[in-house]
């Protein structure tokens, strides 16, 4: 029974053992079974063929979808700079700790860790965990940006112990200035939902809207074009390599025709009294200067404002968030009298040496309308009218004008238009007319007219306008106000004198007026000799205002006991002056609005003085550097 | 039983006083070349996988098949008297180990179940079906082809398959019940059982499946319903069938070369080292080199077949056909998951896929089938009844 073979002769299969039933039914079953896999082996092959060979193509297709992946890139926001080439608005390096949760086991001992270094305030964590809960494990969630120095190293030094934390680099828009030019250079923020429905590139990260300011008139240009990386990318979105990239544009690098030097004397200058103050090249209408204050941190937008704050600042009655110089509209008050001359003069009801007698009233229909001299001012010519700011004399030279003249010739000076300053929501103001009160609804009387002729009334204009207004009287030209002197290098239109067409006025009659002006503030019994310059040989031209802002009861004026810096804040009157100098060589106009600041000849005029001192001493051909070069990066 | 003796006598006469050396000169190289060829095409396609490079796969691997090439001589030259005697204690330990698993194994992606032994995982269930293979294979050797008509006989074998089965459905992993049950049918079929048996057992198998149906587990389910439909899902879990069909078409004839299949190199490829490894293969390759990986399956398997045929014991027969056919299903259900044929299952291609407890098995299978072919002209213990 027991066979041995000292050689085995490998034959692929031996004789059946045809005795054996066993082995005989084995063979039979397993070449059945091996049949089977063969078979089964065969269709697996073949339908190999199928997906590789017959369809390959359409799944070819599928596979180069799979691998490329476009991404884009939020190009460098342009920057603001001033004239002088001083950034205003820039990009800084944001530091910022990211943790990429699938590199390590104990997210929590890590933030833990973490947080004794660096804290994490509670508000943040539960982002984190949050964000933890949603996003996916390669991709990294901020636990902290604005790192400082210090920050970086504890995280570094300790980069054993804290698993999974890198530190990447962002940008964020900086202000280095902050309040100072925050109502003109404005703010970003980060884009809502419906900037992102209408341009999707807007929910890029990192990318933001200008919210204010020039930042926001110029969002276009300043933002750059999108650029586009295409990628290949792995299953779980992991980039493996670049294919091609467009860097797309940077956005462009936006001048001002603001002085940021000017700028902060100025604002030195009004301290702390909630005013506006614009200051002009009245031969072009660059703005070297407009300040709003009180201010508020452009910066505070980007991160988001919390609730306390936002409630601050609206309920502040100094209106922080309000840009003043040209959303803030005043009554003009006393400063309106040169465009009621020009109108009068325009009109032919006012020749320059006529003379009007003023007995300290006028009594018009019934009514009697006070000059604020109580015993008068007697007889006056149009200068001298000018000089004391003689209300009779104007209320008698509205009267005999009409209200349509008076609002044309002001139009053409700018007052109660729609000046085409690159800034969002400024204001028109309003010069007030028959037909405009008609359009309301209500019957125009003749007192309207006189009230309107000293600037009081309806008549409101915002401080931008009363220094364009004064800029056009120094030198007869419609200057345009404007605030950008250059795009990505290129100058704006506007910045040569030539470019402005003259006014549709006789030279003499403006003449007339700056003669006024000056005998305001350089002639003795002027109504402004605290606006005197204190520079030898340069005198400066302006006119005072005080405009009410509620009236002043006749029982209350006759009892001769009327203060009105008694009244409570909100409810004295603003203090106006409007300025140009050098008066023979007509430079710069300046306008101040002092918002219930009382007096224009006590508190705005002396503010214009010091105003006017400053922009003349930082005149460029005073200045040690060359006008127009950069002197000093700030970031 | 009375056979004992008989039997134990009969052991020790059929030994063949062969020397190591002889033994080994017996073994058949010629498989154990198909083998080695198997296991390089393994790694360089887990060199591949590392993105070009021998870490982390490819070099391990290596070290386990030089290890589990030892064992296989080992096993190769073992007696199967011995074997024989060895197919019971193994058989319980996979039952322990099956029943271990259960109550304190790691759970892997809701299907696979291991215990990790010394720092090393172990599949219990690799091991259960080899030594099912041994403990079943044995017990027909005893039996012999006459007695299997009484269907006596045939109970204890059944208890011997469905035990690891229904264990292994509890851990829960479908693919390889599945496996273990049609390993443990198709040596029921070799052994001889007869044919209104094979019908008899059929008959109720429709009832069976649909009340099998009701008490599967939602992922089991939904892996059935994304494989019918896995474009409705394809972030979820149709997403693996979806890429590994992008990746073999974007393969095409040719290949993509080796080394630059986009799929496979980019990470689209769930799991590219282990179940998908095929995919990756056939995408740098093309339908040329997946063809031929397929033939050398076939290879492999049609040599298996051809030595338990060789054989003229039961116990190497069975062994022999029950290891081969073990090594079919896993390709088979292998590529057909990558093929999207089959609902996808945590089962790796036997040598090439990445992992140390399939490895160890199949090469101690290989061992066993090898043994085998060694001992083919063997005789011993085979059921009285056997005379010719």
């Amino acid at each position: 029974m027991i066979r041995r073979r000292k050689k085995t002769v490998p034959r692929l299969m031996s004789r059946p053992d045809t005795g054996n039933p066993s082995r005989a039914v084995f063979t039979r079953r397993a070449l059945v079974v091996l049949g089977a896999q063969m078979a089964a082996l065969g269709a697996l092959g073949h339908r190999l063929y199928g997906l590789q060979v017959l369809d390959g193509e359409h799944y070819a297709r599928l596979a180069e979808n799979n691998r490329v992946s476009r991404r884009l890139i939020a190009p460098p926001r342009g920057r603001v700079v001033d004239r002088f080439g001083i950034a205003l608005a820039s990009n800084k390096v944001n530091w910022r700790a990211l943790l990429l949760p699938e590199e390590t086991s104990d997210i929590a001992g890590t933030l833990d860790r973490f947080s004794t270094l660096v804290p994490i305030e509670a508000r943040d964590r539960a982002r984190i965990e949050r964000e933890m809960r949603h996003k996916r494990r390669f991709i990294p969630i901020m636990l902290r940006d604005f790192l400082s120095w210090d920050d970086m190293a504890r995280i570094e030094l300790n980069a054993p112990s804290l698993p999974g934390v890198l530190i990447d680099v962002g940008t964020t828009r900086n202000y280095p200035f902050g309040p100072l030019l925050a109502h003109v250079v404005g703010y970003v923020a980060p884009p809502g939902e419906k900037d992102v429905v209408r341009d999707a590139t807007m929910a890029l990260p990192g990318m933001r809207i200008g919210r204010a300011g020039i930042e926001q008139t110029q969002d276009d240009l300043l933002r750059g074009q999108v650029g586009a990386v295409e990628i290949e990318v792995n299953a779980v979105g992991r980039v493996m390599a670049e294919l091609s990239r467009d860097e797309g544009r940077a956005g462009d690098e936006i001048a001002l025709t603001i002085d940021s030097g000017l700028q902060q004397a100025v604002l030195g200058r009004i301290a702390d009294q909630s005013a506006s103050a614009v200051v002009m090249d009245c031969r072009n209408g660059e703005v070297l200067a407009m300040v709003s204050n009180p201010s508020f941190d452009p910066s505070l937008f980007d991160s988001g404002v919390s609730q306390a704050q936002w409630i601050d600042w609206t309920n502040n009655e100094r209106t922080p968030l309000i840009n003043k110089a040209v959303a803030g509209v005043y009554p003009p008050g006393s400063t309106f009298k040169p465009a009621v001359a020009m109108a009068a003069m325009q009109a032919g009801t006012l020749a320059p040496t006529d003379r009007i007698f003023c007995p300290g009233y006028l009594d018009v229909g019934g009514t009697r309308f006070h000059c604020w001299s109580r015993y008068g001012h007697g007889s006056l010519t149009l200068k001298d009218a000018l000089k004391f700011s003689c209300d009779v004399f104007f209320y008698e030279v509205a009267r005999r004008t009409g209200m349509e003249a008076i609002a044309a010739a002001s139009h053409a000076f700018g007052l109660g238009t729609h000046l085409d300053i690159e800034l969002p929501h400024t204001r028109a103001g309003l010069i007030p007319t028959p037909a405009w009160q008609r359009a309301r609804g209500q019957h125009w009387n003749g007192g309207d007219t006189i009230v309107s002729g000293i600037g009081q009334g309806a008549v409101q204009v915002t401080p931008l306008q009363l220094a364009t207004y004064v800029s056009r009287i120094a030198t007869g030209r419609a200057v345009q106000p404007h605030l950008i002197r250059s795009t990505g290098g290129k100058l704006a239109e506007g910045t040569d004198p030539a470019h402005w067409a003259a006014l549709d006025m006789p030279d003499a009659f403006l003449t007339h007026l700056r003669t006024g002006m000056f005998a305001v503030v350089n002639e003795e019994h002027g109504s402004a000799p605290k606006a005197r310059l204190d520079i030898p040989g340069v005198q400066m031209a302006g006119k005072t205002g005080s405009a009410q802002v509620r009236r002043v009861s006749r029982a209350l004026r006759e009892s001769g006991h009327f203060d009105s810096s008694a009244l409570p804040w909100e409810y004295r009157p603003h203090a106006l002056f409007i300025c140009f100098a050098p008066y023979d060589a007509p430079r710069y106009a300046a306008a101040v609005v002092v918002e219930h600041g009382n007096a224009g000849a006590a508190v705005a005029a002396p503010l214009a003085r010091d105003i006017m001192t400053d922009t003349l001493t930082r005149d460029p051909a005073n200045r040690k550097e060359p006008p127009g070069q950069v002197v000093a990066e700030v970031d | 039983m009375g056979v004992t003796m008989n039997f134990q006598k009969r052991l020790l006469r059929a030994e063949p006083n062969f020397r190591i050396l002889a033994k080994l000169w017996q073994v058949n190289w010629l498989y154990v070349l198909l083998i080695c060829v198997l296991a390089g095409v393994g790694y360089g396609a887990l060199y591949s996988a590392a993105g070009g490079s021998a870490h982390p796969f490819a070099e391990p691997q290596t070290i386990r098949f030089a290890f589990g090439l030892v064992m296989m001589l080992c096993v190769a030259l073992t007696s199967p008297r011995v074997l024989v005697r060895l197919a019971w204690p193994l058989y319980g330990l996979s039952i322990l180990l099956l029943v271990a698993v259960l109550r304190m194994g790691h759970v892997g992606k809701g299907a696979e179940r291991w215990l990790i032994v010394g720092g090393m995982q172990i599949q219990p269930s690799e091991l259960a079906k080899i030594a099912l293979v041994l403990a079943l294979a044995s017990w027909f050797h005893r039996i012999g082809y006459r007695r299997m008509a009484n269907p006596i006989y045939l109970l204890p074998p059944a208890l011997m398959v469905l035990l690891p089965v229904g264990l292994v459905l509890k851990e829960p992993n479908l693919g390889t019940a599945v496996i273990i049950g049609t390993v443990g049918a198709t040596i029921f079929f070799a052994a001889g059982m007869r044919l209104w048996q094979i019908v008899l057992l059929i008959a109720p198998v429709p009832f069976l499946a649909r009340f099998a149906y009701a008490h599967l587990h939602d992922y089991q389910k939904a892996r059935i319903t994304t494989f019918l439909h896995p474009e409705g899902d394809p972030l979820g879990a149709g997403y693996n069938i979806i890429q590994s069909k992008i990746a073999l078409g974007s393969g095409g004839m040719w290949g993509q070369g080796y080394l630059h299949g986009t799929q496979g190199q980019l990470n689209f490829l769930p799991e590219k080292q282990t179940d998908f490894i095929f995919t990756m293969i056939a995408e740098e390759w093309g339908y040329v080199g997946g063809i031929a990986v397929i033939g050398l399956l076939m290879t492999m398997v049609l040599g298996g077949m051809l030595i338990a045929m060789r054989s003229r014991n039961q116990f190497g027969r069975l062994l022999g056909l029950g290891i081969a056919t073990n090594f079919f299903l896993y390709c088979a259900v292998n590529l057909s998951m990558v093929m999207g044929t089959i609902p996808v299952g945590g089962v790796p291609l036997p040598l090439i896929s990445y992992g140390g407890s399939a490895m160890l098995t199949v090469m101690f299978g290989f061992g066993l089938l090898l043994s085998a072919w060694v001992h083919r002209n063997s005789r011993f213990g085979e059921a009285a009844p056997d005379e010719a």
